[in-house]
């Protein structure tokens, strides 16, 4: 019997080829019908037998390579189709766009710019429905060529043919060009002895130059990574003393020359999203690109340009975002000719426009988990479903965190959490934001009921959030930083509104907590609406305030006196134990310290790496990039050659006791101890490092067990969540920048599966601030629901 | 010293030496206010400017200055940036008991010497004595009258694009000798507060440069938090150069070890001052002339807001650039 069926697609089904796809499938199994994109959906009618539909139905559930199908709803339909299968128009007018993220060069793709005699041999700017670039050349809504930068070139009688063609891989890919049609590459530098753009860059990066190249998201400055003296130019020349630089191979097999990258992180690698990995590096690692690291930021050259280049150039190159020291990465070509002057010898470019400014994903395995650093290109603009019960909730704007800013918008059951921006202190990066935000809410459509900041009320995006809440008489719900880091976890694993509690586990650099100290390493238990305060690191001060966090040896002092009392450390700075302290104006920090000037009590995480790092001598005096220490310390800690340090260093853990207020609370006093007597032995440093590292796990999973049931006591109230019993306490959630430590997390995650807890882990979003803005926004709506009944 | 109008011996002790010290003429008779007549007042403007503030420190004296002379330079100054020509003052003491006569006399002497070096009197005024521990040692209240000439129109809202930024000096003195003379910060360096009375310098600059726009002496919340009123009223954006501004290598060193920032550093004898192109660099010749002013600077210059709204924006050596922004309250770390 034949008849008509109305099918619903949804998911990430724009801009992937969709349509062509299910042109190709109805043609095969000759039904008649059409389908069209709708906003935020795709529409398939099919007119044919049931056997027909239901094949249909199977294909459509898979969708082709680079969709990510939700749901495919059918319902009958009245009419009955005739003749052949057709693509009909798209629509415009319903919200969420299915703008997709931009996608890496694909295998044909690759092979018919290295195909002599292809009509598009050696063209820098192809691409077809399986890849090239998407939200960075989006305009506006729907996603359709006129919508993209690419609506000033006009296809070509054989461009158009292919991309009219439904059985063409090109169908419908709107961004598909040709040497004749589309957009032409361009090369400015002081000598131009090549007639081709691609052979001048080639010949400057071979000379040992600095090139400047326009990507996907942004420019790039690029140089030989085998070329010592080009990275220090580099380096000297952005001012750049030590933050380690990515690496651009041409495929894994030239990323085996220096780096040795796992199983799991070569598939990251290959991902269409072409994210940078950190991947571990051999003895052959050129020198000067991660001083002091033992891990490399790879890439795979993800687009026809770098393809060609590298190809040509034959060796690996840096790739570093091409900005001046300061301000983010450009994007159009007058400021890359202009701000870049200083730094770059020639600049190769294009003039196809990017329409907003993307900067690289960051990808790592995470303790055998694939883990997103930063959310940028190739990620973005991605959905992720929210549990059930979500998609009631009134739509939050949630305004995320300041040093890794990204915003979220959370509506009917989805979030879309919003690409790296940048320091929103830095140069035009708040401008930046608001633009950015500006083209979420017109392309994917959202109004919110409710706006969600960081309750800290001096983050430029808490006061973005203000601004906004007063302009649109929204209410504006301050979220306390370490709830937003373990909700936005909760929310990435499917945990409902209505979940029982868990415990969270917050480990970052400082957030405001809700009794006014800078929180950084503390344990929840909560749900989305409530989080009670379980356990932290004891207090100890941060002389200096954010000073403090660029001169790890404020922090030595801090927790060296703190633990052992001034007179002990003055006596160990005199045995020349502490090499990080000598010549420093302790005097002056301690007065600090006793009378509270400008060093508020904190309990952060990352200040204890940096005074570890600091202790074991491998901090600078002031640190160049965020993290730079605590990534030393775990370099160190891996290079510990000793199985177990716990055996040799006993002593090395935390106190842990309950604090008058109820707290448990972690006393790193033992720990310095211990690590001072070991350097005085002449333990190793490294050693001393993965001591560390496993004393932290160790207290970490020693406090969760104190805050889990004791058979008595499961039916006892969680006093601070009403309604739920102690016994519901059996997921543990981490959150915050240390998550990304691997080290430290492996050592974690084995201790608390070991106890049969279920073990929660970013993955989706950052664990830093970047994810901050997921964790806000479900916090909010699930607030939201609770103020509504 | 006793509290109260128990002590009347006392009482008396105080009132006399406040009066040795403020009256143009002793033994004048003591009315309960101060007469002033109106006719030379209209002889020196159109309009009466008032202020009033109060002030606590800790400690009462540190080198540069004290309490006092804090008051009266504060006072005048408030008056000065709005283009007024001080005329006199009022001083109302708060004393605890247990305070030092010495160092009250210390204190009323350099504050009747600085109203004279500012050219105004301190026509009125009262004394209050409390216990010991209700307040801590002495505070002052000062109000002032000045008079603004006609025509002037000085305005923190007036600023406009292409306009320069000009500051008479070395920021952040003031903050950084405080912390300093407290004492328990064992740090071994000699700031001097910048405590001056700004009447004379204005009036310099005026002359020399007639359509200065904006004025605003830099106290609490240091240049950063007049820059950032500034902006707010005339909605405009001002970039800042981080190697014009003028700060001395000792302030530099205390900030370093404090983590805070000379921009935000209180001043006591500092303002801002935005000007028109065509008249900076008079300006800043005119300021430099005057001993007030000898380490004058061009900060900045202001330009068209952004699509977003005014900004402060801050531009260092290699041409890297943030936003300044003001904390709402105590400064709490941020980076996470
Ligand atoms: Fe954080
Ligand atoms: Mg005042
Ligand atoms: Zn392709
Ligand atoms: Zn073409």
């Amino acid at each position: 019997m034949r008849a008509t069926e109305r099918i619903i697609v949804t998911g990430s089904v724009q801009g992937v080829g969709f349509r062509p796809f299910v042109w190709r499938k109805a043609h095969l199994l000759a039904l008649a019908g059409e389908v069209r994109n709708r906003g935020d959906h795709v529409e398939v009618l099919a007119t044919g037998t049931e056997a027909q539909r239901n094949s249909l139905i199977e294909a459509l559930r898979q969708g082709p390579p680079h969709a990510r199908v939700e749901t495919v709803t059918r319902t009958p339909d009245k009419r009955i189709f005739t003749g052949a299968f057709t693509i009909a128009t798209s629509e415009a007018g319903a919200l969420h766009s299915g703008i997709v993220p931009d996608l890496a060069l694909c295998p044909a793709c690759r092979a018919d710019i290295n195909t002599p005699g292809s009509r598009r041999w050696r063209y820098a700017l192809t691409c077809c429905t399986d890849c090239g670039p998407r939200f960075s050349i989006v305009t506006d809504f729907p996603y359709d060529r006129a919508n993209t930068t690419m609506a000033p070139f006009t296809l070509c009688a054989a461009c158009r043919a292919e991309y009219e063609n439904p059985a063409d891989r090109r169908f419908h890919a709107e961004p598909v060009a040709c040497p004749a049609c589309g957009p032409r590459l361009y090369y400015t530098g002081p000598a131009q002895p090549e007639e081709d753009p691609l052979d001048s860059a080639t010949h400057l990066l071979k000379q040992g130059g600095i090139l400047a190249i326009k990507g996907t998201g942004g420019y790039h400055l690029a140089c030989l990574a085998t070329d010592t003296a080009a990275i220090a130019t580099l380096r000297a020349r952005k001012h750049r003393p030590t933050k380690p630089l990515a690496v651009m191979v041409a495929n894994t097999d030239a990323a085996s020359a220096f780096a040795a990258p796992s199983a799991a992180e070569l598939l990251l690698l290959q991902d269409a999203s072409a994210p940078i990995v950190t991947v571990r590096a051999t003895s052959a690692l050129p020198e000067g690109l991660a001083p002091g690291l033992d891990r490399i930021g790879l890439m795979l050259a993800y687009t026809p340009l770098h393809a060609l280049l590298l190809a040509q150039v034959g060796q690996p190159l840096v790739m570093t975002s091409g900005n001046r020291s300061g301000a983010p990465q450009a994007i159009d070509d007058e400021t890359a000719l202009h701000d870049l002057a200083g730094i770059a010898d020639g600049w190769l470019y294009h003039d196809r426009r990017i329409a907003r400014r993307l900067d690289d994903s960051v990808r790592a395995v995470v303790a055998g988990q694939a883990t997103t650093l930063r959310h940028g290109r190739g990620l973005a603009p991605r959905r992720l479903p929210l549990p059930a019960g979500f998609a009631s909730l009134p739509p939050v704007l949630a305004m995320g965190g300041d040093l890794k800013a990204a915003f979220c918008l959370m509506q009917d059951g989805q979030a879309l959490l919003s690409h790296h921006l940048g320091d929103l202190h830095a140069e035009g990066v708040e401008n930046t934001a608001r633009q950015a935000l500006a083209d979420y809410r017109s392309l994917f459509g959202l109004t919110p009921a409710f706006i969600a900041v960081d309750a800290h009320p001096d983050y430029v995006s808490h006061r973005l959030g203000a601004t906004l809440s007063q302009q649109r008489a929204l209410p504006l719900h301050p979220i306390w930083h370490h709830h937003a880091h373990i909700a936005a976890c909760m929310a990435e694993h499917g945990l409902g509104p209505d979940t029982p509690p868990v415990i969270g586990l917050a480990l970052d650099g400082t957030g405001l907590g809700p009794d006014g100290t800078a929180w950084g390493c503390e344990a929840l238990v909560c749900d989305y609406r409530t989080a009670h305060h379980a356990g932290r690191l004891a207090h100890v001060p941060l002389p200096g305030g954010d000073r403090a966090a660029r001169e790890p040896w404020r922090m030595l002092l801090a927790h060296l006196d703190t633990a052992l009392g001034p007179d002990a450390t003055t006596r160990a700075v005199a045995q020349g134990l502490l090499p990080a302290l000598h010549n420093r104006p302790l005097h002056a920090l301690r007065a600090m310290i006793r009378t509270g000037l400008n060093a508020p009590p904190c309990s952060s995480a990352g200040r204890l790496f940096d005074a570890m790092a600091a202790l074991l001598d491998i901090a600078p005096e002031r640190l160049s990039h965020e993290g730079e220490a605590a990534m030393r310390l775990e370099t160190l800690a891996r290079q510990n050659t000793h199985m177990r340090p716990d055996s040799l260093l006993p002593d090395m853990r935390f106190a842990l006791a309950r604090t008058p207020d109820g707290l448990w609370e972690l006393n790193p006093a033992p720990l310095w101890k211990a690590a001072l007597t070991a350097k005085e032995r002449g333990i190793a440093a490294s050693t001393i490092a993965a001591g560390f590292h496993a004393a932290l796990a160790e207290g970490l999973a020693d406090l969760v067990v104190k805050l889990l049931p004791e058979p008595a006591d499961t039916q006892e109230p969680l006093s601070a969540l009403p309604g739920f019993t102690r016994a519901a306490l059996r997921t543990v959630v981490l959150g915050g920048g240390v998550m990304a430590n691997d080290v430290l997390v492996s050592a974690l995650v084995t201790r608390l599966e070991a106890m049969s807890l279920r073990v929660l882990r970013p993955a989706f979003a950052p664990p830093g601030d970047g994810g901050l803005a997921l964790g806000q926004a479900v916090v909010t709506a699930a607030r939201a629901r609770m103020e509504t009944i | 010293m006793a509290h109260g109008g128990g002590g009347t011996a006392m009482r008396a002790l105080i009132d006399t030496l406040f009066l040795e010290a403020f009256s143009a003429t002793p033994h004048a008779p003591q009315e309960d206010q101060a007469r002033l007549p109106l006719e030379a007042l209209a002889a020196g403007g159109d309009r009466l400017a008032f202020t009033t503030d109060s002030f606590v420190v800790e400690p009462l004296e540190f080198p540069g200055g004290n309490i006092g002379t804090l008051a009266v330079c504060g006072t005048v100054n408030d008056l000065a940036v709005g283009g007024a020509r001080p005329v006199a003052l009022s001083a109302a003491f708060i004393l605890a008991e247990g305070l030092e006569l010495a160092c009250l006399r210390r204190i009323v002497a350099s504050m009747a010497e600085c109203a004279r070096e500012a050219g105004v009197r301190i026509v009125t005024g009262d004394t209050k004595v409390v216990p010991k521990g209700a307040c801590d040692g002495l505070y002052v209240t000062t109000s002032g009258v000045g008079i603004i000439p006609a025509g002037c129109n000085i305005s923190i809202a007036a600023a406009q694009p292409g306009d320069v930024v000009l500051v008479n000096g070395t920021l952040g003195d003031h903050g950084a000798a405080i912390l300093c003379a407290r004492g328990d910060l064992a740090l071994d360096v000699a700031i001097a507060s910048d405590c001056a009375p700004l009447g004379g310098l204005v009036e310099t600059l005026l002359a020399a440069a007639p359509g200065t726009r904006s004025l605003r002496d830099a106290t609490r919340g240091g240049v950063a938090g007049v820059l950032s009123e500034l902006a707010e009223a005339s909605a405009v954006s001002l970039t800042l150069d981080e190697t014009a501004l003028p700060v001395r290598p000792e302030v530099v060193g205390v900030c370093d070890i404090l983590g805070l920032e000379p921009l935000f550093l209180a001043n006591e004898g500092k303002l801002v001052a935005v000007v028109p192109q065509t008249e900076a660099e008079t300006a800043l010749a005119a300021l430099r002339a005057h001993p007030l002013g000898r380490q004058a600077a061009a900060i900045g210059t202001v330009g068209e807001a952004g699509p977003y709204g005014p900004s402060v924006v801050l531009r260092n050596a290699f041409g890297g650039r943030r936003t300044v922004t003001m904390p709402s309250g105590e400064q709490l770390p941020r980076i996470c």
